[in-house]
């Protein structure tokens, strides 16, 4: 893992309701880093800044590597990458929502097909692999949305809030899922909870946040 | 009651026996709302995709009017194309009054807004995490675009069926502006119209056979569609 991440002095606002009090957050090293605290919060909200799908009002988000800035532009984009909490899961076969990444990068062919076969393989699901992915449940279907982010092979996976509505058994296998990126060492995991318990079964490091504000 | 029967009963032979002026005709029919199709989906599903994609001042009325077109009376736009193509009209230079090339004009501006609403509608009626999704995997705007339109895809064929339906079944605006001439501009519903004019039953409803069996097939695509839509929705 090569990329770091500085987030300095963040805040957001909606409509007036201001969400993110001035956070500030970094980490230099691949780990696991929860981010934990009661619903609305604002995790969610600091996590998509983080990810660059949403811009600060104030404060700055950057990326470094080798203590270089890197830009924030498609190419970063595409080195970092967020799970939702609804898997946003695309209408086609499970194989093809996994290769997606794959795909809008040019990937295909042989290369395509076996980097799929194992990003399933990581998530359990290559059983799964020719069905429609709208008819999974909602566990395996959060599963395949980590597997379709993993495929790209991110340096940096935000996951947000990736156990909120599943069954146990399924939040089992997605917390060994995020064990197993930590000891690959190549991955940093930057994750939403509102489950303490989870955040300190998991997490390298954890940050509270309370009414918009990192504790 | 026999005169009809007997009248089905010759349209059934016509149909049967494959007659040359009747395939004549269906051809052309199929050549022009088949091109006015093509031609429809070619601007409609881009500006469906401009509506459905981007925020811009006046969109709703754009959209309004859209919606409003898709009950274009036909005789209004074959007037409109009439007055457009006529030697005194705009574009009369380039003598395009009773040719195919109008009714294809005319069944174009019939199949656009039909084409154009319908799929504004399955592009808004996507989920707009799709969008988000395909973001968070590094796809550039244009690929997070395709995303979209491909999860609209089903509703985007259905409003092209659709499309073919309104101009396959269309009269008064070719009439108009194709004039009805044998073996140049002469199609289905325009043949219908002037046989029945001329108490030639045969042919008319030999030609009323055929196009409902043509709406038979294109309502039986649409149905195809809407299930595999379902289908993939786990439904």
């Amino acid at each position: 893992m090569k990329l770091s991440l500085r987030a300095v002095d963040i805040f957001k606002s909606y409509n007036g309701d201001q969400v993110l009090q001035g956070c500030s957050w970094s980490f230099d090293e691949s780990g696991i880093y929860v981010l934990t605290g009661p619903n609305g919060s604002g995790k969610s909200t600091f996590l998509r800044i983080c990810a660059l799908l949403e811009e600060s009002d104030k404060g700055t988000i950057s990326y470094f590597e080798n203590g270089a800035g890197v830009n924030k532009d498609i190419e970063l984009m595409r080195r970092i990458t967020l799970v939702l909490p609804r898997a946003g899961l695309f209408n086609t076969s499970v194989q093809r929502n996994v290769s997606y990444g794959l795909r809008i990068r040019g990937i295909s062919g042989k290369e395509a097909a076996e980097r799929t076969d194992k990003a399933l393989d990581f998530v359990g699901l290559t059983h799964k692999k020719g069905q429609n992915s709208l008819t999974l449940s909602s566990g395996e279907s959060q599963r395949v949305a980590i597997a379709r982010a993993l495929v790209i092979e991110p340096e940096v996976l935000f996951l947000d809030e990736p156990t909120a509505s599943i069954d146990e058994k399924n939040t089992l296998i997605i917390e060994d899922i995020v064990r197993k990126l930590k000891q690959s060492g190549r991955t940093a995991v930057v994750m939403t909870t509102h489950d303490r318990a989870q955040a300190e079964r998991l997490a390298d490091r954890i940050m509270v946040m309370e009414k918009g504000r990192i504790a | 009651m026999s005169a009809l029967t007997e009248a089905f009963g010759k349209a059934i032979s016509l149909v049967l026996h494959l007659d040359r002026e009747l395939l004549g005709i269906i051809a052309l029919s199929l050549k022009v709302s088949g091109t006015a199709l093509v031609f429809a989906t070619l601007i409609g599903l881009p500006v469906s995709a401009l509506l459905g994609f981007r925020k811009f001042p006046l969109r709703s009325l754009v959209i309004s009017i859209l919606n409003t077109f898709m009950g274009l009376p036909p005789v209004v736009v074959g007037l409109f194309v009439y007055l457009l193509l006529s030697r005194s009209g705009p574009l009369g230079f380039m003598s395009l009054l009773y040719t195919p090339s109008a009714m294809i004009i005319a069944q174009t501006i019939l199949a656009f807004p039909i084409v154009a609403s319908m799929s504004h509608a399955a592009i808004m009626g996507v989920d707009p995490v799709i969008g988000t999704a395909a973001r968070t995997l590094g796809a550039t705007p244009f690929q997070v675009t395709l995303t979209v339109l491909n999860e609209a895809r089903y509703g985007i064929m259905a409003a092209v069926i659709a499309g073919l339906g309104r101009v396959m079944a269309e009269v008064g605006a070719i009439l108009i502006v194709g004039g009805n001439i044998a073996g140049f501009t002469r199609v289905m519903t325009t043949t219908i119209a002037l046989e029945t004019d001329k108490g030639n039953f045969e042919l008319a409803l030999a030609l009323g056979i055929i196009l409902l069996l043509i709406s038979l097939v294109i309502n039986g695509l649409l149905h195809i569609v809407q299930r595999m839509g379902m289908k993939g929705a786990g439904r």
